[in-house]
């Protein structure tokens, strides 16, 4: 044994030389998720499009707090109440020297929603809207009702190019062979579920790249991505267990960057159905949906101490909610604060909604979606057996949990009575979670798929419709705020915290955190 | 015929048994996607069907060569899987070598000189080796060799290099510092478990009559050891390490997750988390084909180191 050691220890020494060797400009980054293909069109999913970022540029970036930057578009406006124009960078090129125009941008919105097998397509953005080339470098994008979000849909489509990308297969991007973006990155090497290696563009036309070499490799369990980092293996890890914050804070070969994320993690409730199938009467017998009266819904929000979630739960790592979104996005309301925890005014208003004497809840979750989902709502429920509501647990695999808790009961409805889940707003604006989760569901229009507790409420409704015809940007946070604050007062959802995200480097390297959790190579600086 | 059996029995069940957990579809549309979008999804992918007729167009694509089209890949779940088999190919193989290289020896040892120190260090060691999770036991060894002591890489493959049109990594001294510690984290269990047969085996011919007989001969120890010993303890090694091999390509799982081994483990693991149920279905039926292979190698290989089982061939 005791030679098998020595050996292995002279193989470990010539790899520490070797890795001496390579270049100091190279960066490893260790992934908690992988991308399904490295075709940007294929999955609208966030790993596939943080990767497809870094090769394929697009039309307007989004910053590290998701606010519109110029991209391949120099400046966009809307010229009528339906068409917006835009501007196209000029002289930039693609990986393979064909120049950029606006060809390569009708084509890369024709491609989009239409790849085959697209487990989940892009026309969730491109949808409604049509393309069109004006001269080399102009566009106009028309939509059948006046639409503000324009930029922020089309901030998320990765701009391909016209002459290597005509009839290529997710397969050819994932082999390389149509893989050519203009973006800071080019592909090198794609070993699904080992490793994507990027290469630095030279010729990119904005920032030039830091890093001569950037390799992104997936390391899912959370205690081996630690020690990936730990030894060496990579530079950057993203989605740092919260149980390992407070040992990693106090190791000097690692430094920690948090930031707030745009995913918020709340509570729905059965607004709609008068028997709802998991609140019961104390005993077990029928009792009218207590859950629709709004003194009970604010009862169960004053009855849940959000600092100690935050404090003991989260174990520091999460910001108290009072709302859709924190503060800063698009379309937040200023008058809305986290409510405090307030046990005895629950109970009052437990008693004057007529059910003082308690009644009997289960909540619904998620084991594994979220950080730390399933203590979550353990906690809440200890929390809510305080105030008199017997309460009991259920959590599952997410892989049968979404689909039950959103039409799991007859009739494709929502099964469960109150329910915990997170909503991360893609677009960086309250109108995703407002449109989403608070608006009447509505398959006809596309409007409140996510509304897992029926919340109907026309006052609401009509804001959001109108706050997304609206184009002129003062206006719509105004009625964006406004809509947020009925929903919120109403207890449309009840808001618990707002993610935060933890990413660690080995010393010597900062991290810039962004609220959408992708994991940027630009993002990382030496210090 | 009776491998045919276990195929269509093992089709049926796992086909079914995969399709009434869950639902893929909350796994794979964006959370902002609206209805149309989700119910598209739904169809693409023909889960609007009922599961019998979804399980026919299963069967006779399979007839074809065809095991289903991954959800999350969107590319063959055959080509998938066989794209990932060299590195677990690989990995067991090095697991079943360390298991026999560090087994059998520890074995004999404790077997021959039952009362010494050393060997109850050894049998005790192997309690360890049992009962000790693999997970755990594969963190451990990550912090110890890896982070602590900079031996080795901590998690990953190395570079490979393509022999026989198969990619694999333990010929580079890159990817050799890779596989060791997967490869032990994965042979720990097994080299435990054919120390006690070897010991167990070498106690109990030890006291034969014909090992008796040799030394009675005049034979050297070395002799009785390395042939008659030797031959007659191998047997039940050999079954137990053809069906443990066949556990360990199947089900390296744990060791595959824990050290980010792009395996076929993983990517099963990966598909039941996400419910890609094209690549668990494959993946399983590709497993029976290889259990059933498997078993056919060591019957042959019991009928090269026990003559009797070719006569009693022979004699039918």
């Amino acid at each position: 044994m005791i030679k098998l050691h020595k050996w292995l220890a002279g193989t470990a020494s010539a790899m520490l030389l070797m890795g001496g060797i390579a270049s100091a400009e190279d960066l490893t980054i260790g992934l908690s998720s992988e991308p399904s293909a490295i075709d940007p069109h294929y999955h609208n999913l966030g790993p596939n499009n943080m990767i497809a970022y870094h090769m394929f540029d697009r039309l307007i970036h989004q910053n590290e707090k998701q606010q519109l930057q110029p991209g391949l578009a120099t400046s966009w406006k809307p010229i009528n109440a339906t068409t917006w124009e835009l501007k196209l960078r000029e002289g930039v090129v693609f990986h393979d020297g064909n120049p950029f125009n606006a060809d390569d941008v009708v084509f890369s919105f024709e491609r989009a929603p239409n790849v085959p097998n697209s487990p989940s397509s892009f026309a969730t953005y491109t949808k409604g809207k049509t393309v069109k080339k004006i001269d080399d470098y102009t566009v106009h994008i028309t939509t059948e009702k006046p639409y503000p979000l324009v930029p922020n849909d089309i901030s998320t489509v990765s701009i391909i190019s016209v002459e290597a990308g005509t009839d290529a297969t997710t397969e050819m991007y994932n082999s390389g062979k149509a893989t050519v973006g203009s973006g800071p990155y080019k592909y090198a090497e794609y070993v699904p579920g080992d490793r994507i290696v990027l290469e630095a563009n030279p010729d990119y036309w904005g920032v030039k790249p830091k890093w001569d070499k950037v390799t992104f490799k997936p390391i899912k369990s959370g205690p081996s991505r630690v020690a990936a980092l730990l030894a060496g293996d990579v530079d950057l890890i993203n989605g740092v267990p919260t149980t390992d914050i407070e040992v990693l804070s106090s190791n000097d070969k690692v430094s920690l960057w948090q930031g707030p994320s745009n995913r918020v993690i709340y509570l729905h409730l059965d607004h709609d159905r008068d028997d709802s199938p998991f609140v019961k009467a104390m005993g077990g017998g029928a009792i009218k949906n207590p859950l629709k009266d709004q003194r009970v819904r604010e009862a169960i929000s004053k009855a849940i101490s959000r600092d100690l979630i935050v404090e003991r739960v989260m174990e520091g790592v999460a910001v108290k909610a009072g709302q859709l979104l924190p503060d800063g996005f698009f379309g937040v309301s200023e008058n809305l604060k986290p409510v405090e925890y307030d046990a005895k005014g629950a109970k009052e208003l437990l008693a004057a909604a007529g059910v003082g004497d308690g009644f009997e809840l289960r909540i619904h979750g998620p084991n594994d979606r979220y950080i730390n989902d399933a203590k979550i709502v353990e906690a809440i429920a200890q929390m809510l057996n305080r105030v008199g509501i017997k309460t009991d647990v259920e959590t599952m695999p997410r892989s049968v949990y979404f689909k039950r808790a959103s039409r799991g009961g007859p009739n494709n409805t929502p099964e469960f009575s109150m329910v915990l889940v997170g909503w991360g707003a893609g677009s960086g604006e309250a109108s995703s979670p407002l449109r989403s989760l608070i608006h009447t569901y509505d398959k006809s229009q596309g409007f409140g798929s996510s509304n897992r507790g029926r919340y109907s409420n026309a006052e609401v409704d009509a804001m959001i419709e109108e706050a997304l015809a609206t184009v002129d940007d003062e206006k719509r946070q105004d009625l964006l705020a406004k809509a947020t604050e009925i929903a919120i007062n109403d207890q449309a959802i009840i808001p618990l915290h707002y993610q935060v995200n933890t990413w660690a480097t080995r010393k010597g390297l900062e991290y810039l955190p962004r609220t959408d959790e992708y994991t940027l190579s630009w993002g990382v600086s030496a210090e | 015929m009776q491998s045919g059996i276990v195929m269509i029995a093992m089709s049926v069940i796992v086909f079914f048994g995969v399709n009434v957990v869950g639902d893929p579809i909350d796994m794979l549309v964006a959370p902002d996607a609206d209805q149309a979008e989700i119910e598209r999804v739904i169809r693409d992918f023909g889960l609007d069907k009922p599961v019998w007729q979804q399980y026919t167009v299963f069967v006779s694509n399979a007839f074809k060569g065809d095991l289903g089209t991954s959800f999350i890949f969107g590319e063959s779940a055959l080509k998938l899987i066989v794209e990932r088999m060299p590195a677990t190919l690989e990995l067991a193989f090095m697991a079943l070598l360390m298991a026999i290289i560090i087994g059998i020896p520890l074995g004999l040892y404790a077997g021959l000189r039952p009362n010494a120190i050393s060997s109850r260090l050894i049998m005790s060691g192997s309690i360890l080796g049992f009962s000790l999770p693999t997970f755990w036991v594969g963190i451990m060894m990550i912090m110890l060799f890896a982070v602590m002591l900079d031996w080795v890489p901590a998690t990953g493959r190395g570079d490979t290099i393509s022999v026989l049109g198969m990619q694999v990594s333990f010929l580079t001294a890159d990817g050799f510092s890779h596989i060791v510690l997967p490869a032990l984290n994965l042979a720990l269990l097994k080299i435990s478990l054919v120390i006690r047969l070897t010991r167990a085996g070498v106690r109990e011919v030890m006291h034969m009559d014909f090992i008796k007989f040799a030394r009675a001969k005049g034979l050297s120890a070395n002799r009785i050891v390395m042939v008659h010993l030797f031959k007659n303890i191998m047997i039940p090694v050999v079954t137990v390490l053809g069906l443990e091999f066949g556990s360990l390509i199947a089900f390296s799982v744990v060791t595959e997750t824990i050290f980010a081994w792009p395996g076929m483990g993983k990517l099963l693991i990966d598909a039941i988390q996400q419910l890609d149920r094209p690549i668990i279905v494959a993946y399983l039926m590709i497993i029976v084909v290889l259990f059933v292979v498997i078993n056919l190698i060591v019957d042959i290989l019991y009928s090269i180191l026990d003559p009797r089982v070719r006569l009693q061939d022979a004699a039918n």
